[in-house]
């Protein structure tokens, strides 16, 4: 009888585990296969644990929710290093929010993969031509995706330090050319202060090489791919200015003017007077003048030959192709733009105001201000990268050479190497049709 | 003299040997009370294992502040927990069947069970996600049960997938051979029944090995990333492993990610501490290394 008992429980815990398995723990929607249930949309983005920017899209959603009794917006954050990979699994699950955040370069290979649908926010207050170019994402004539917000790169420096070596601080007007750079470097060098004067951030990884470097092998006429048409690579990323570029690259760490590979935090490695320059972003302008106050020189980039050049396109907001309720996505991305919703984003995060009214209500963008000059830089010096669907696969063979390179591979062969297998990536998806 | 002098090179090796191992997680608590600029200013000199300087607990309290850390360890505590449970269970069966029981196709099934081994997960992650995408659930709504499709973004589909493990199933093998095969044929005289002969002599004799897949099961359970990256879309079924990513943005905060880590490997020290014993004598009893 015991046993029988026994066995009787045994065979009940085992029925109830199962039945744990397939049903209750759950969360979320419902299951809902088209990022909307009912009226409300979820929304994904890629600022979990980053409280700054975080709190301005919570503003947005609570202000949509508050303002209208059709549609309810539903936040889920991810953390930004993996948060493509979380998107591209829901997309194969056919799981995808309504609205998402998306790296502006990868809008081309998300709009292509089936991911987005284009958008139209023309009812918005804000047109979408009073943005900077960068912070539009269009793909074969169709807007994707906007931002609100765009960043660029900048080199950092004391003006006490640059004074001391006789390095003249360049203007927009009259960028650092080349040579100049070069003898700068090495003025630096020779004054034995600085094991590395050039801080290029090499520590990094994944698009930051790109968006990093690339701008500079373009300043030297070079590119990732031919942009007309985006069918070969031949003859542009192994072209003989990119050659010119690698080898200028891998000329920094073999002179000693830059790590091979930089520390863990190299803002703080500038801040503590470790490196004299610093190649470094808009969002760490202000934290830097805080530091170093009127010391601190804001640098536009060299001039290699083809014209100083910086990475654009920052994060933006798009609508998934496979939302259910496309009206009430489209909804939340008309109502988000108002200005006062870019003043936000750009206080709270220290980025580049998208549009000039809004650069003009936050402190320091507005013209004449201490940080205004990062917002020419984007006007003036940016480059989007390449709108193909193509480009996570450039860049990442981009990176890829770019390391081998610092690490001593021949510039010509690594690069014709990337070439070709950008080309193979590109014959295998029949040049990414359609 | 010789003998003493070979005496204390043991010690000093094993002693170098220790602070090798240790010195990073005492790096690691000691940062976790320090603020960041003081961090990096203790790197170049022994201060950086030493709790000196502005010594405060502001890191832990902005642990919660950036993330909810105990519904992250709490969930993991869950996900693992569970997953050791089932998995010892699973596991042990299956070896159970293919190394005492006599059948045909026994040796084919443990190669193919064996093979599985070298197919690294990243392999097959996405194609596991559509899979799992695919399977049956029943959601509760108050009291109103209904069937729909897909594991996606709930505890169970940090779980299952991980339950049935060929390298557990290969170490319950190799230990189960160790126990004498007489004790089934005399169970068997007595009346016993496979399922008594596995619960009630074969498993209680295999302590040491349950303590090892244990382990084993555990640890990678807790390190779970990119899987709960790709099918957890809520913050509230999310594990500690994910939590790490959070202080990884434009404003890194190294002392809050000391302190996070910290927190995160408390648990593991003491779980293998506790089965140190019974670990040690399985992997010797076996000759498996994991």
């Amino acid at each position: 009888m015991v046993f029988r008992t026994r066995r009787l429980a045994c065979a009940s815990v085992t029925a109830l585990a199962a039945t744990a398995l397939v049903a209750g723990c759950a969360s979320g929607d419902g299951g809902s296969t088209s990022g909307a249930s009912g009226n409300t949309l979820t929304l994904w983005t890629h600022n979990a644990g980053n409280s700054a920017e975080l709190d301005v899209v919570k503003k947005i959603i609570k202000d949509f929710n508050g303002s209208q009794d059709t549609y309810e917006v539903k936040l889920q954050a991810f953390p930004q290093n993996d948060y493509n990979s979380s998107v591209v699994a829901a997309a194969s699950a056919r799981k995808l929010p309504c609205l998402l955040d998306v790296d502006g370069p990868n809008v081309a290979n998300w709009a292509w993969g089936g991911y987005l649908a284009p958008i139209d926010v023309s009812g918005g207050e804000v047109p979408l031509s009073d943005q900077l170019a960068s912070t539009v994402a269009r793909y074969q004539d169709k807007v994707y995706a906007y931002g609100f917000y765009d960043v660029a790169l900048t080199f950092f420096a004391r003006r006490s330090v640059l004074n001391e070596y006789g390095i003249r601080i360049p203007s927009m007007a009259e960028p650092w050319t080349k040579d100049e750079f070069d003898a700068a470097l090495a003025e630096l060098k020779k004054s034995g202060t600085f094991e590395y004067p050039l801080e290029m951030g090499t520590g990094g990884s994944g698009e930051w090489w790109s968006y990093a470097y690339s701008p500079q092998m373009q300043s030297f006429g070079g590119d990732l791919i031919d942009r007309d048409g985006y069918r070969t690579a031949s003859g542009t990323f192994d072209g003989k200015d990119s050659v010119a570029w690698a080898t200028w690259f891998r000329s920094l760490v073999s002179n000693g003017y830059m790590a091979k590979k930089s520390g863990a935090d190299p803002n703080k490695d500038f801040l503590a007077g470790k490196s004299a320059i610093q190649w470094d972003g808009s969002w760490n302008a202000a934290k830097n003048a805080d530091k170093l106050g009127d010391d601190l020189a804001i640098i536009p980039p060299v001039d290699f030959g083809d014209g100083p050049k910086i990475g654009g396109a920052s994060w933006q907001w798009a609508m998934s192709s496979s939302c259910s309720d496309k009206d009430g996505a489209q909804a939340w991305l008309t109502f988000a733009r108002q200005t006062k919703y870019f003043v936000d984003y750009a206080k709270a995060t220290g980025t580049l105001p998208a549009t000039q009214a809004a650069a003009r209500q936050v402190d320091g963008y507005q013209p004449g201000g201490k940080f205004n000059e990062l917002v020419e830089y984007a006007r003036t010096f940016a480059v989007v990268r390449p709108v193909t669907p193509a480009y996570p696969y450039i860049s990442t063979e981009f990176e890829k050479a770019a390391q081998d390179i610092l690490a001593g591979a021949d510039p010509e062969n690594a690069l014709g190497q990337g070439a070709k297998d950008i080309d193979n990536n590109l014959r295998t998806n029949n040049h990414y049709a359609g | 003299m010789t003998a003493f002098l070979k005496h204390l090179g043991g010690h000093a090796g094993r002693v170098v040997l220790a602070l090798v191992f240790a010195l990073p997680l005492v790096f690691m608590l000691v940062s976790s009370f320090k603020p960041d600029d003081q961090i990096f200013g203790d790197l170049g000199s022994l201060r950086a294992f030493l709790p000196v300087g502005a010594v405060s607990l502001d890191n832990y309290t902005g642990v919660f502040e950036r993330v909810p850390a105990a519904q992250f360890l709490l969930n993991s505590v869950i996900i693992s927990s569970v997953t050791v449970a089932l998995g010892v269970i699973v596991n042990s069966m299956a070896a159970f069947a293919l190394s005492r029981m006599r059948w045909p196709g026994r040796k084919v099934v443990l190669t193919a069970v064996i093979a599985t081994l070298i197919v690294p997960f990243e392999t097959f992650a996405l194609p596991l996600v559509w899979w799992v995408n695919q399977l049956p659930l029943l959601r509760v709504n108050g009291f109103h049960p209904e069937w729909t499709t897909g594991w996606m973004d709930t505890y169970q589909v940090q779980i299952v997938p991980f339950v049935a493990n060929a390298f557990s199933i290969f170490f319950f093998h190799q230990y189960f051979r160790s126990v004498p095969k007489e004790i089934d044929e005399a169970a068997i005289m007595d009346g016993a029944g496979w399922f008594t002969i596995y619960r009630r002599i074969v498993m209680p004799l295999s302590g040491p090995a349950v303590a090892t897949v244990a382990i084993l099961t555990f640890l990678p359970a807790w390190n779970s990333y990119l899987w709960p990256l790709m099918v957890v879309q809520s913050e509230e079924l999310r594990p500690v492993m994910v939590g790490i990513s959070y202080f990884f943005q434009l404003n890194v905060g190294w002392g809050q990610i000391m302190a996070y880590s910290s927190m995160i490997t408390v648990p593991i020290l003491a779980l293998f501490m506790a089965f140190q014993r019974s670990f040690v004598n399985s992997i010797a009893s076996t000759g498996v290394k994991g």
